[in-house]
């Protein structure tokens, strides 16, 4: 089981859940099991098959952006944390 | 060279000192650059220096100017003290959930501050402070955030003295606020140390600050240049506070919170050599001392208290 971290802004759809359970292998699959129990929110995180340009996503704290971005591996245990981008913490977006 | 014509003289040429009790091995050694020991106490003191003499290089300041800046404090009180001995105004926009000390430090050196919404952090700052200057064009914004001389200042100072204290560096960690060091440093250090590792550790604050941030508006600052960075750290106040701690515990160091975030994603590299069978020398950022940051609680109680107590505060 991948633990997911959701923000404020997107607890609209998990019913005010601040951490809810999502499946592998990959952070693809992470969100399309996301948007299965939780219909719309895959699509205010994905624009087509990328990470939209605000949305940040940390695989146990690690930008998956410097990783394989939405085709990261994930394994049991591991915590994804979505995050609207900040200044001190801006990003902006790669197109994969 | 110890000794300099005047304080804003002596800024940079920080020591880098070694850390034999958190290193995890013989092969895989930390370095703390120590950036607080600059003259107003931050690394800020490097692009503030140098913003401001760009600007009256290019004939955008003159004497007796007003200075505009969206800070969180740092570059703020660097700014301050130099334009106090160079005879320019200042006017600070800064988030009102940072710091008490920091207003105290801006105002003992002469700035005016302007709070922003808690609210949005310091993109609130930002968005404020482009207000305020639409609204009062005679007035100078360095802006911190889109000025190259941010940048320039780390290329030209901290990333040379970190090459020539320490030629065998493998990761350079530090972190990501403006991205001036970062970008500075970073290209730096990439164009002179073959698979060098740039790596940031951005602080990841509570929920206030989050909140009301709507997914599809962002910020993000000029100066970034994805391509400089080998990856990228998130890190949360529990771990933050936690390594501040044990800087402090174990190597004597007291640094600010922001530096406690930049030492987990050091001490995450170092894992990663350590696994890997790989010798490292990974050199990090003390941005600051923590003296700005004892009214925060971090540094008392149990880490629980330190990490609630941090919740809604700007702590980096």
């Amino acid at each position: 089981m991948i633990s997911v971290e959701i923000p404020t802004i997107l607890r609209t759809y998990t019913g005010g859940e601040r951490t809810v359970a999502a499946q592998g292998p990959d952070l693809a699959a992470v969100v399309t099991s996301l948007d299965a129990a939780y219909p719309g929110i895959g699509d205010r995180l994905l624009e087509g098959q990328v990470l939209r340009r605000f949305v940040n996503v940390y695989l146990n704290d690690e930008d998956v952006r410097f990783l394989d971005g939405i085709n990261t591996a994930v394994t049991d245990g591991d915590t994804v944390t979505i995050l609207p981008a900040v200044a001190g913490g801006a990003h902006t977006a790669r197109v994969r | 060279m110890t000794r300099y014509d005047s304080l804003l003289a002596s800024v940079g040429h920080t020591p880098l000192v070694g850390l034999p009790t958190l290193s995890p091995s013989q092969d895989v050694r930390l370095w703390a650059k120590l950036e607080d020991r600059n003259p107003t106490g931050s690394i800020k003191d490097r692009p503030a220096l140098r913003m401001i003499e760009a600007a009256e290089r290019d004939g955008v300041l003159k004497p007796g100017d007003t200075i505009l800046e969206p800070t969180s404090g740092n570059t703020g009180i660097s700014l301050a003290m130099a334009a106090k001995l160079k005879g320019y105004r200042l006017i600070c926009v800064m988030p009102e959930n940072t710091s008490a000390e920091r207003t105290q430090l801006l105002k003992m050196w002469g700035a005016e501050v302007r709070y922003s919404p808690a609210a949005g952090g310091s993109n609130e700052a930002v968005r404020v402070a482009k207000e305020i200057a639409v609204a009062n064009p005679d007035w100078v914004m360095l802006y911190q955030y889109g000025n190259t001389a941010n940048s320039d200042a780390h290329y030209d100072g901290t990333g040379p003295e970190l090459l020539a204290d320490l030629p065998s560096i493998t990761h350079f960690v530090a972190g990501l606020g403006t991205t001036g060091t970062l970008m500075g440093a970073g290209r730096f250090l990439r164009e002179n140390v073959e698979g060098i590792q740039i790596v940031a550790a951005e602080p990841r604050y509570g929920e206030l600050v989050y909140g009301l941030r709507n997914l599809d508006e962002g910020f993000v600052p000029e100066l970034y240049d994805e391509s400089v960075l080998t990856t990228r750290y998130s890190v949360g106040p529990a771990q933050a506070v936690r390594r501040t701690r044990e800087l402090l515990e174990q190597e004597g160091i007291f640094a600010g919170i922001s530096t406690g975030a930049i030492l987990h994603a050091a001490l995450g590299m170092a894992d990663k050599a350590i696994k890997a069978g790989e010798s490292a020398d990974v050199a990090f950022v003390v941005c600051d001392g923590g003296w700005k940051y004892l009214s925060t609680g971090a540094y008392e109680g149990t880490l629980e208290e330190a990490e609630a107590a941090l919740d809604g505060q700007l702590w980096a």
